[in-house]
Parts: C-alpha cells; structure tokens; sequence
C-alpha cells in the first residue's frame, strides 16, 4: 500500500483580491500547483520573491485558505481539518523578529511546548539541548528583547523543532542570517531528518547554494506556478547538455546585446563594483556561438579577464526555467 | 480530554498573560501603578460630582455612582484589553500566527490572556472601593454584603464580559487599530445604557428597554445589590419612585437572567468570533502586520 505523503496539493490555487480597485490589481499567488512531498523528504521551493512560496507554505500550515484547489497535510484537510494537521506540524518564518521579548529565551519556548501538550520536564531538557546545539545556552534566561536578529531567528527555529512535528514548514529560515547563524541552522535540519527520518522538512528559499545543499528534491516555482521539480541532480541535468559559459570582463557598456545572440539559452550578469568587472554566465545550446560572444564584448572595448567552460548549477536551470536570476 | 487541552491553553495564556502585564516595570513601579491608576481614573468622576453636587458625598447616589464607575474597570480592561491582545502579538510581537496554527483552540487562548486581565482588574477594582469606603464614605460594610449574591453575580459577571470579549476578538482578527474604536464604542454604550453612574431611569424610555436587555446592566445592579444592600434599598424607594429602575425585580430573576443572557452572548460571540476566524483566513490577516 502507498504510503501516505507528507504534503499533497491538487490544483491548489491563491488569488488575493485587492479592498479597493484603486490598489491594485487582482494577485495569482498560486495557480494550479500539484505537488506530492513524501515523508522523509527535505523538500525545497526555490523561486523569487514574489514567486507564490510564502502564500504555498501559509495554506499548508492552516494560516490561509485556497481560493480553489485542495490541499493535503498528512493526508488532512488543510481547509476542514485543520485541527488535526495543527498537530502535527510546525513552521518558522524567517527575517522576522518575532518573540515574546518580556519573556527569556526559555520561557519563551517553553510555553509554545507548552501549547503542544509537551510535559514540562521533556520540553526543559530538549529546550536546554536545542539551546546548547545552538550556540544558545548562555542566552537561555536573557529577554528575547536582548537577543540580536540572528539570535532571535535560531530562537525562533528551536521554536519550531521544539514541539517535535511530523511536518515542519521552514520559510526563508536562514534570511538575512550571516553565514555561521545560516550554517548551524542548515546541519541542524540535516541532523534532525538524519536522526528522525519519517519527519519531513518543507522549505522555502532563494538561495541557490541552500537548496543545492539541503533539499532531496526541489520545486521551481515563478507566478505562482511549479516550473519544475527533481532532484537538485536531475534538475542540473536539465541543462547539462548544454555548454554553460562563466566569463569575467572589464566593464561593459551594453549588456542586453548578449541575449539575441543566436545559441544563447539563457544569460545573466552582475557587476563587481570594486573589481571593476562584469561577471558574465550564458547557458547555450551549443558552442557556436562563444566567438560571436568574445567578439561582442572585444568589439564594446572590453577586455576579458577570464573565461571558463563550467559545470551548470542550480542557478543555472533556474534561469532557464525562470527567464531571470534571484538576485 | 478536549476540555483538559482547552484549561491547559486557558493555564498557559494566562501565565504568559501574567508575565506580560507584571513584567513591564519592576515590581514597585508596577505595584504603584496598579494601586495609583485605578484610584485616579475613579476620582475624575467623584470631583465631578463633587462639584456637581457641592461636596456632598454623603448618600446612597453617591455609593451608586461611586461603586458602579469601580466595576466599570472589569468591562473596560477586558474588551480594550481583548483588541490589544491579539493587535500586540500579531503586530508587535509578530507571535500570533505561531499561536493560531499551534493545536490550540484559539478562544481558550484569549479566555486565558483575559483571566489574567480580570484578576489584576480585581486588584484595582478591590483598592479602589477600599479607598472609597476609608477615604470617601462609601456605603459597603463587610458586615452587609450578601456574599453568595457577590459570588453569584462575579462569576457570571465575568462569564458574560469574556464572551463579549470573545466576540470582539474576532472582530479584532479583521481589523488594524481602529478595533480599538470599535471597543471603545461597545464600551461606551454599556458605559451609558447600562446603569453604570446613572440609573437607567436617567434615559428616555426606548433606551430604557435596551437598557433592560443589556446583561451588563444586570450585572451591576446585582453587584450593588450584593455589595450595598441598604443604600440600593434607599434608591429602591425615594419618595415612591424606583430610581434604578430594577428595584422591583428579584434577586433570582437577575441571576436567572444574567445565566441565561450569558449563555445567549456566548453562543452570539462563538458565532462570531468563527465566522471572523473563517474570514481572516480566507482575507489572510492572521499574520497581517497593518503597520498602523
């Protein structure tokens, strides 16, 4: 028999409506997303902001409703049963600064355990654990007020793992975190699934190198609709046969000439301000067209700095999915 | 077991409810506020009607007016106190939707953060009768009260302005700041309409019978009637005419209404406070932030 998966949605779809015409125009934050997380599964949703990964994570953990579609939580109702998937789940927004600051750190979690029926004396010894694990021990009776954000944010995911959930939606849960807060956060979740692995980690991110890194599977979304979704392997093979192009030149006057080169699938650039250079990455069809390309940026007065074949990234199928780059 | 889980949410609100009220100042500080602030907003009025009446404070009116201004605190704190709940943990505190989607029910919650607000009322609502009895004469003798009535009338006192809370917490769930004048509003109507300085024989007639309909109202006079027997006795009968308006009713009609109203809001507010519920999810304002 199947198992059960963790999350299933069928034709989920979210159009926020705005009060007044004046305002805006109508929003399809979701449109027709089928999705099938198994249990077990670190699951990633990588897309732009905007991209419709917030409004999915919200209808999943009972915070919002669909405007059409269903969707599945342990094989609950999200809509009806709502009760029942609220025990057997968590979620942890990132970049906020949530926290009862009146209340130290271990009260503060302590009462959320509280709220899930965890014995007092079992949630104290994980809260201290957690805290440990965290780098947090010595925060343990400081006021959240006290705490700095990236305190508040590891606070606020030992929050979500505390209670223990079957399913937990974790929402950007490493943004604007420096790279240490980010680091001990991502090996938590790996340990956890590693240490309990029928739970399931829904997560929503926009950073590529996360998603690599964490996820088993992941799902492209962009306008509220899942462009693709496979493995972080899979997804790269997508684009393998291609020929990716990584080329560093000094500053150039016209960048949007690259795209209508012929064989050219995919482009993006960024600027290095302090290097003075022009960072420039092409997926192509085939190779063909790279000495129309060094042609191109020789002939703006451009000098390369360097220029090398490279293995495709994530990045790189999301740009061909996406049209565009996260940043 | 789904009643333990609701009085183990009702235990955790209020605690958290406690930490949140007490935690603010340090205990002196705190201590003061809650034995100054009650006793000053309660003078504002007795002033009034000193000036009004050129200083006599001497009479059952004054107790009325005196004692139904102290319980007053119990309707103010817990609706205004309802709307800045919800409004501080999901704007402030940024905590509400961790609370909303924990396996909780909701309105356990707010019972729980309410609890605490009528007990820390009951503070200010004890000190400041003490003061009116040694400072102003006010007409209650430990002696007189009719205890059972007392006990009577708190407990569905306090029942039915939870559940007026209740309902108003949905409200709160739709709106941004502005549920404060919604509150205030609800506040003020019972304020005028339901006997709380002034009998409600002060109003016109149609008032009066929304007067009559008004749980609120019943309240306060069973409370008088428990605290101040001889001086509501007084007001009963002042040259023949009733000038509460509810002298001629019995004490068990009172409680038997008050139940029954309480058990009527109850219902209305549940009705309420889920349709909002339905509707914020659907709207998504559970983890609005309005930026007011």
């Amino acid at each position: 028999m199947d198992q059960e998966p963790a999350v299933r949605t069928e034709a989920l779809t979210r159009v926020f409506e705005p009060k007044k015409k004046k305002e805006g125009s109508t929003v399809r934050a979701l449109e027709s997303v089928d999705l099938r997380i198994e249990q077990g599964e670190l699951f990633g949703i990588l897309g732009p902001n905007g991209a419709g990964k917030t409004t999915l994570l919200k209808i999943l953990s009972t915070l919002l409703l669909p405007t059409s579609g269903k969707a599945y939580v342990a094989g609950l109702d999200v809509e009806t049963q709502f009760n029942a998937v609220r025990q057997r789940i968590n979620m942890v927004s990132g970049g906020e600064i949530s926290g009862y600051g009146l209340l130290t750190v271990k009260e503060n979690l302590w009462m959320f355990s509280q709220f899930y029926g965890i014995k007092s004396k079992v949630a104290l010894q994980r809260i201290d654990d957690m805290l440990g694990e965290f780098g947090l021990l010595d925060k343990k009776d400081a006021k959240v007020r006290t705490l700095s954000t990236g305190q508040r944010q590891k606070m606020n995911v030992i929050r979500g793992f505390v209670t223990d959930p079957d399913i937990i939606f974790l929402d950007e849960p490493t943004l604007g975190l420096d790279v240490n807060a980010s680091r001990v956060i991502r090996t938590y979740i790996l340990d956890w699934l590693k240490d309990h692995p029928k739970k399931t980690v829904v997560l929503t991110t926009h950073y590529m190198a996360e998603a690599d890194e964490l996820c088993d599977r992941i799902a492209i979304i962009d306008n509220g609709r899942i462009l693709a979704c496979d493995s972080p392997e899979r997804l790269k093979k997508m684009v393998r046969m291609n020929t990716t192009l990584s080329m560093d030149v000094t500053r150039l006057k016209d960048t949007a000439v690259f795209k209508t080169f012929p064989g050219v699938e995919s482009f993006t650039f960024t600027e290095d301000g302090e290097k003075g250079l022009t960072k420039l990455r092409f997926v192509m069809r085939d190779e063909s067209g790279v000495s129309d390309i060094v042609s191109a940026v020789l002939g703006q007065g451009s000098r390369i700095e360097s220029l090398q074949k490279t293995e495709p990234t994530l990045e790189d199928v999301f740009i061909k999915m996406v049209g565009k780059g996260l940043e | 077991m789904a009643v333990m889980n609701d009085l183990r949410t009702i235990k955790n609100a209020a605690w958290l409810g406690w930490e949140m009220e007490a935690n603010w100042a340090d205990p002196f500080l705190f201590a003061t506020y809650s034995i100054v602030k009650p006793i000053s907003a309660t003078l504002i009025l007795v002033f009034m009607y000193m000036i009004v009446t050129g200083g006599n404070t001497d009479n059952a009116y004054f107790s009325y007016m005196y004692v139904g201004s102290a319980l007053y605190m119990y309707i103010a704190e817990v609706l205004f106190g309802v709307t800045w709940i919800i409004h501080d943990d999901r704007e402030h505190y940024m905590s509400l939707k961790q609370v909303y989607i924990a396996p909780i029910k909701f309105y356990a919650y707010i019972l729980g953060r309410s609890a605490i607000k009528i007990a820390i009322t009951t503070a200010g609502v004890i000190i400041t009768l003490a003061f009116g009895v040694l400072a102003l004469g006010v007409d209650i003798s430990l002696w007189d009260v009719d205890w059972l009535l007392l006990l009577g009338s708190t407990a569905l006192g306090m029942s039915c302005i939870c559940v007026l809370g209740l309902a108003l917490g949905g409200i709160t769930f739709l709106t941004a700041r502005h549920s404060i004048g919604i509150n205030e509003g609800v506040a003020g109507v019972f304020y005028v309409m339901s006997g709380i300085i002034f009998p409600i024989t002060a109003l016109p007639t149609w008032a009066q019978s929304i007067s009559k309909i008004l749980p609120v109202t019943y309240w306060m006079d069973s409370m008088r009637r428990a605290l101040m027997p001889d001086a509501m006795a007084e007001l009963g009968s002042v040259a023949g005419v009733d000038v509460t308006g509810l002298s001629g009713i019995s004490d068990l009609y009172i409680m038997v209404y008050l139940a029954i109203s309480t058990a009527v809001f109850f219902a209305l507010s549940m009705a309420v406070f889920k349709y909002a519920d339905g509707v914020a999810r659907r709207k998504g304002k559970i983890d609005w932030t309005s930026t007011y």
